[in-house]
């Protein structure tokens, strides 16, 4: 990026994803009209469902537009780019930015259009990917729906939504389906989109600064959010899986992670990345590294969305840090055998 | 490298600037005869006389998104779905309010008085006393142009820009180009129509066969350009130097090389081309402004860098005023008279 403007100037733009009936305007009318303080505008795709009066909520056509940059899946939001221009003329006025998408769209377009538009990469960044999915229909959904996978396996931060409509056995259920597409999403279990505005707002997913550690969110065990174990004693008859998530393989959508102690070499593994990028960049979603290059005091970040890259040193590596390289994958149908040896060849 | 901005001797104009509060960013710029009208990015446009105090004419209720001028009045299109008409003597005329208070996205100002604007997909002419006419179109509106004779609409979106005689009953024509299309423009003889691009590139049809003209090797979108006096070239910014394509025979740019000057560390950002002599006023993203003389590049220095890149850039009829802006709100008019 070219950009010298310094990204705490840049305004943050929220995605907001989630299928037909998932919850999202009802989270987007407590966004507007809880008293936080902040002023949002908000870019949503039907006028009429947001019941609040407000001149800084803007309707939007959701038109994709291809780049004609010989990039297969460069696709772009037109509608947003213009936009995000026209409300900068009234720049001062609001906080923040959200984008409500349609229950079908696909998130991707509207991510990459901060990263191909200099324009608005300029004046607007890209916060997080926000999912609001419904406990009780997400798991016919990810069945019969691309779409809804496709939100799941983009999202930073996934609300599973309506949990008072099911049971917990069911929500343990429909919690695994979602970790087997994506296990590093921040998850909240919510009832009527009641969350606290500071979980889905001025995240920084996409902000390499905040690349610090790419675990699997499910392996943080003992948040303190997690109060089934109460329920599952007195009535529920499962006992055998509580506790832990049941492991389910998503046969579509997967991740890939890689892991490796050994240092790598930037001059195989630069031409490496772009090349899997841009032979398997339809497929690959979203990924994300922290990588340790042999001689380099310093970590090197990366994230990506389909085919595009975004990448810099980050900081030194502290003293008695573990110098590891990790990075994870987010796809359909990912070729992971050709991933992990390709990696493999990158070690210095 | 190059340049890497003015040399030290460059001569310079810039004693002969009259400085300008906007206290806004700057949009567009319009002379009204010898009045300047700077349009303001939200609510007001401040016309600013020869002698005299600034008037400040507050017309919209938010963001004004576009602008344009005949000469005599400038178009505004605003956020609050309302188009207006400004005189020189300050009266403001509201044109149109859009039934579902849409955005104004673009606007356009015609012959007689003709007034053009768009909200989404839909693209409205008024020519004359009556209801206005609209047109729908494949997708959002990116641009629109007046040809220079006759009501003729080029309407610039995705895929291309649709050609509309909005007093014919002719079905309107298409002229394809796969892309999304911004800024559309006619050359001043109306044999060309060129559109700035979504990717870094201008796209051109020669409008008599729709022959493809395809001007590209720029650094960002081309976001300002125009044709100089007597159309033989089309200054254009979108890259760290004055980029210039020839417009002087029947083929355009087609397989010609542009002549460049001007060459800077910073992007052009702006372009204004002077209305009678072979001379462009480029606009930095540094907040410089050049005057540049296309026959060899010679150099001017209208204004020195600033806090933000120029914004609008525009001369009187008679060429001997030139108007800036700058996205800072810096704003100024220099008297080469």
């Amino acid at each position: 990026m070219s950009s010298d403007q310094a990204s705490s100037e840049k305004l943050p733009v929220t995605v907001l994803t989630g299928y037909l009936g998932a919850g999202k305007t009802t989270l987007l009318n407590r966004i507007l009209s809880e008293p936080h303080g902040k002023k949002y505008a908000v870019i949503v795709n039907e006028f009429g469902e947001i019941g609040i009066d407000n001149e800084l909520v803007v309707g939007a056509d959701e038109e994709v537009f291809e780049m004609n940059n010989g990039c297969i899946c460069c696709t772009v939001r037109g509608d947003l780019i213009r936009i995000i221009e026209g409300l900068m003329r009234r720049k001062g006025k609001f906080d923040a930015i959200i984008v409500e998408t349609t229950g079908l769209a696909d998130p991707a377009p509207v991510a990459q259009t901060f990263f191909v538009d200099e324009n608005v990469g300029r004046r607007t960044k890209l916060d997080a990917v926000v999912t609001v999915a419904d406990a009780k229909w997400l798991k016919d959904r990810l069945k019969d729906a691309p779409e809804a996978k496709n939100q799941i396996a983009f999202a930073d931060v996934i609300l599973l939504n309506k949990i008072d409509l099911v049971t917990p056995a069911e929500l343990r259920e429909v919690e695994a389906r979602i970790r087997a597409i994506n296990p590093y999403a921040k998850l909240h279990k919510t009832e009527r989109s009641q969350i606290a505005l500071s979980e889905i707002l001025g995240r920084n997913a996409f902000d390499l600064d905040r690349i610090l550690d790419i675990e699997p969110e499910f392996l943080n065990t003992g948040d303190g959010h997690d109060h089934d174990h109460d329920h599952d004693h007195g009535h529920d008859h499962h006992h055998h899986d509580h506790g832990g998530l049941k492991h389910y393989h998503d046969e579509d959508m997967q991740s890939v992670s890689l892991n490796t102690d050994k240092p790598l070499s930037p001059d195989k593994f630069f031409p490496w990345v772009q090349k899997l990028v841009a032979e398997d960049g339809p497929a690959i979603l979203r990924c994300k590294g922290i990588l340790n290059f042999k001689d380099d005091p310093d970590r090197f970040v990366f994230q990506g969305v389909h085919m595009i890259l975004d990448g810099d040193h980050q900081r030194p590596w502290k003293d008695g840090e573990k110098r590891n390289s990790r990075l994870v994958f987010i796809g359909r149908k990912l070729p992971e055998e050709k991933i992990r040896t390709g990696f493999e060849t990158c070690v210095a | 490298m190059t340049d890497t901005g003015t040399a030290p001797n460059t001569p310079s104009v810039v004693e002969r600037t009259r400085t300008i509060a906007a206290g806004a960013p700057v949009v567009a710029v319009h002379f009204l005869g010898r009045i300047a009208a700077l349009v303001l990015g939200e609510e007001a446009v401040l016309l600013v006389p020869d002698k005299g105090d600034e008037q400040r004419l507050s017309l919209h209720g938010g963001g004004i998104l576009s602008a344009a001028s005949d000469g005599v009045s400038a178009i505004t299109g605003g956020d609050d779905g309302k188009v207006f008409s400004t005189d020189a003597k300050g009266e403001s005329r509201l044109i149109a309010t859009d039934s579902k208070r849409r955005w104004i996205d673009q606007v356009a100002a015609g012959p007689d008085g003709a007034v053009a604007w768009s909200a989404g997909k839909t693209a409205f002419v008024q020519a004359g006393k009556g209801e206005p006419k609209s047109l729908d179109v494949p997708s959002t509106v990116g641009g629109l142009a007046f040809a220079h004779k006759g009501v003729r609409v080029a309407i610039a979106h995705y895929s291309g820009v649709t050609m509309w005689f909005p007093n014919a009953q002719a079905a309107p024509e298409v002229l394809e180009w796969k892309g999304s299309h911004h800024h559309v423009a006619f050359s001043p003889n109306g044999q060309f129509l060129v559109t700035a691009m979504q990717e870094s590139a201008l796209h051109g049809w020669r409008v008599v066969d729709a022959k493809h003209m395809r001007m590209s090797g720029y650094s960002a979108r081309v976001r300002s350009f125009a044709w100089t006096a007597g159309g033989k070239w089309l200054a254009t910014s979108g890259s760290e130097q004055l980029v210039l394509w020839p417009f002087q025979g029947k083929d355009g740019p087609m397989g010609k090389q542009p002549k460049m000057f001007a060459a800077f560390a910073v992007r052009v950002t702006a372009v204004a081309c002077h209305p009678k002599q072979e001379v462009v006023a480029v606009g930095y993203a540094d907040g410089t402004v050049l005057l540049v003389r296309t026959d060899d590049g010679a150099e001017v220095l209208g204004k020195k860098p600033g806090e933000g890149p120029v914004s609008a850039l525009g001369w009187d009829a008679a060429g001997t005023l030139l108007a800036f802006g700058t996205e800072a709100g810096e704003a100024g008019v220099i008297d080469l008279g």
